[in-house]
């Protein structure tokens, strides 16, 4: 009782003790919070009171020429991040999700072979947002098209109006595997949201990409299309590229290079 | 002229409450098939991610189309004032309101999250032309309810002209809404044309027309009031003309689609390689659709009842096929994203899709046009709807 009694008091009053504590306090506040500052201003992390600004325009260039035959990295890992059964495992493939998938394209006249992935390419004018009864099919500021999981009736009018055959139905209950940043729901529409969940966090990236790049091939680049000095920016004035079904000129989020 | 006397059915027959409880089983079987859609998913129907639209779209669309064509009878007889119509007015307005009714149900119920319906009234996209439809449907259901109260209540009869006018200029504009569901699609091949919107108009003149007047017959037929050959006759050469302007408008459109390099992938496949879907198009819409019905209505043939019901029915057949040539046969054909080269993926791309329509789907549509049958039966023993007789002298006196 004593010794306890006589350590408290000693603590209480020893001005070196308190110069410690208030020293480890500010130390460890600013370990916290400093990651998450500069954290933000590397990655423009927004934060949640915020709205999306139209000062960026988030795009995507795929350059088919590195795009691996038969590699599904960037396929997997999109629905290992937003939590989408991948078709494989899928019971029912033709209703599946598929928010990313890889194409095969070949020219019957010259065989010439290509590779790439095909999502939401996030249009400037998207017919898919045109045609939603409820706008719950949304544009946001920032160049992401998206659907509102609230609003979203099931009609499927924006699938007959995506040229790029993006969006899938969940046709069936989604158990446990739902993600907590990535809403979903059966009987909506949904579609590649370009990893909003990773860009609003700061990650200025997507999973695909990532996967592209960890395994090597660095077929795919994410950035903001109106900061000149992004690395997408620069690659896209080095590097021809296209829009898919650029006739339609809905001015897309994604390019392609080499097709 | 002469004024006609309007009497419900009476209604009280073992027949009438057959007819009634069958229908009713029909309406019941399709809550049951919403039912189960609703509680597990569109996975136990046949749609997917190819064919997003199936059956159901087949029915509504079908039924919503013959709704605004169903009204024609009784436009002409106010818009273009002629007396012999005046009779028949009121079942084409009740007729129209019924398979209205009953396509949109099958439209809502079939909707991915059919429990959002409030969603759909409160949040609207004025770019959509959902949008305008669910506008154009509802001011539908107003006018020509108005239409039908100026009809059939005489202190208010003097409106009838201009709520017949504007009812009838209302489902010109409606069923270019409907037409243009699709004509408003940049993505599908057999859409994006504004040829959909008056083929539509069309192809509702001839469809509401021919189940107008089979429920007429029938009506008739069943409750052993007398039905002359004069109204069947005119409205008969009406239902021909009808059909024969449906070819027209089918043959100009894929005639311009085949001129068009781009677009000979597509008919090809329609025309000529699209297996259910060329046989839909050719012995469905154009043979039994088309060809044998103004076959029967132009010739001796059409002089009787029985073969001009037979008409009736097949063009129903007919545009039952045309529907569904429109709708999946569209989507069955792959999205050309990338023209001249080969598609290949894990989401299908490049191959023709298939499609089977499932029970539930099937009886979800079929219970549809149960709805909107039953309430044509309720509505002719509830209200003053039919003449008590159409024989040619009393149809006759009107002319006069």
């Amino acid at each position: 009782m004593n010794d306890k009694q006589s350590i408290n008091e000693q603590s209480v009053d020893s001005p070196e003790r308190r110069r410690f504590v208030s020293a480890a306090t500010a130390t460890a506040a600013g370990l916290a919070i400093a990651p998450g500052v500069m954290l933000y201003e590397v990655a423009h992390g927004r934060p949640e009171d915020q709205a999306a600004s139209n000062a960026i325009r988030w795009g995507m260039m795929v350059d088919a020429t590195k795009c691996a035959n038969g590699c599904n990295d960037c396929v997997t890992a999109c629905s290992t991040e937003n939590g989408w059964t991948p078709v494989a495992e899928s019971k029912h493939p033709k209703q599946a999700p598929q928010w990313i998938r890889k194409l095969e394209l070949q020219d019957p006249l010259t065989q010439m072979e290509y590779s790439l992935p095909m999502m939401c390419q996030h249009c400037a004018e998207p017919p898919c947002v045109d045609v939603c009864p409820t706008g719950a099919s949304f544009k946001r500021a920032d160049g992401i098209v998206l659907v509102n999981r609230h609003t979203c009736i099931g009609c499927r009018y924006c699938m007959m109006a995506c040229p790029y055959k993006a969006r899938s139905l969940v046709h069936e209950h989604l158990n446990d595997t739902q993600k907590a940043d990535v809403p979903r729901g059966i009987g909506c529409v949904e579609s590649c949201t370009f990893c909003v969940q990773k860009v609003d966090r700061g990650d200025g990236t997507t999973a695909c990409v990532e996967a592209c790049t960890a395994a090597g091939h660095n077929a795919l680049f994410f950035g903001d299309l109106k900061d000149p000095d992004s690395e997408i920016s620069q690659r896209l004035r080095e590097l021809p590229t296209k829009q898919v079904r650029a006739d339609l000129n809905l001015n897309l989020g994604v390019r392609y290079h080499g097709i | 002229m002469a004024s006609i006397t309007f009497r419900e059915v009476e209604g009280s027959s073992l027949k009438y409450w057959l007819l009634f409880g069958a229908l009713g089983l029909f309406v019941l079987l399709g809550a049951l098939a919403w039912n189960h859609m609703h509680h597990y998913g569109h996975v136990v129907t046949g749609m997917d991610n190819q064919i997003v639209w199936g059956l159901p779209h087949v029915f509504a669309v079908f039924l919503i189309v013959a709704a605004s064509g169903a009204l024609n009878v009784a436009s002409i007889a106010s818009v273009f004032n002629k007396p012999m119509y005046k009779p028949l007015a009121p079942l084409s307005a009740i007729l129209a309101l019924a398979l209205m009714a009953g396509g949109l149900l099958v439209l809502v119920l079939d909707l991915g999250r059919s429990d959002r319906l409030i969603v759909a009234m409160t949040n609207f996209n004025f770019k959509s032309m959902f949008t305008w439809n669910v506008f154009l449907y509802s001011g539908f259901f107003g006018l020509v309810g108005v239409y039908l109260w100026t009809m059939m209540d005489r202190s208010v009869k003097s409106y009838s002209k201009s709520a017949g006018t504007a009812a009838f200029i209302w489902r010109l504009v409606l069923t270019t809404g409907t037409g243009s569901l699709f004509g408003f699609l940049i993505a599908r091949e057999l859409y994006g044309s504004a040829m959909l919107a008056p083929m539509f108009i069309i192809m509702s003149f001839a469809y509401g027309l021919a189940i107008y007047l089979m429920v007429l017959a029938a009506s008739y037929a069943w409750t052993g009031r007398p039905l002359g050959d004069a109204v069947m006759m005119r409205l008969k050469s009406l239902l021909a003309i009808f059909v024969a302007a449906v070819l027209y408008f089918v043959v100009v459109y894929h005639m311009t689609n085949l001129y068009f390099t781009k677009l000979h992938g597509v008919e090809a496949f329609i025309l000529r390689d699209g297996g259910i879907f060329t046989n839909l198009f050719w012995i469905g819409h154009i043979l039994i659709g088309c060809v044998i019905p103004l076959v029967i209505l132009l010739t001796a043939l059409g002089k009787q009842r029985t073969w001009i019901m037979i008409a009736c029915a097949l063009i129903i057949v007919g545009g039952m096929a045309q529907m569904y040539v429109t709708i999946v046969g569209a989507q069955a054909y792959p999205l050309d994203m990338f023209p001249g080269l080969v598609e290949k993926s894990s989401f299908f791309d490049g191959v023709i899709n298939s499609y089977t329509p499932s029970m539930p789907e099937l009886f979800l549509g079929l219970g549809g046009v149960a709805v909107a049958l039953l309430m044509t039966t309720f509505a002719i023993k509830v209200l003053r709807l039919l003449p008590a007789s159409l024989d040619d002298a009393t149809v006759a006196k009107l002319e006069h």
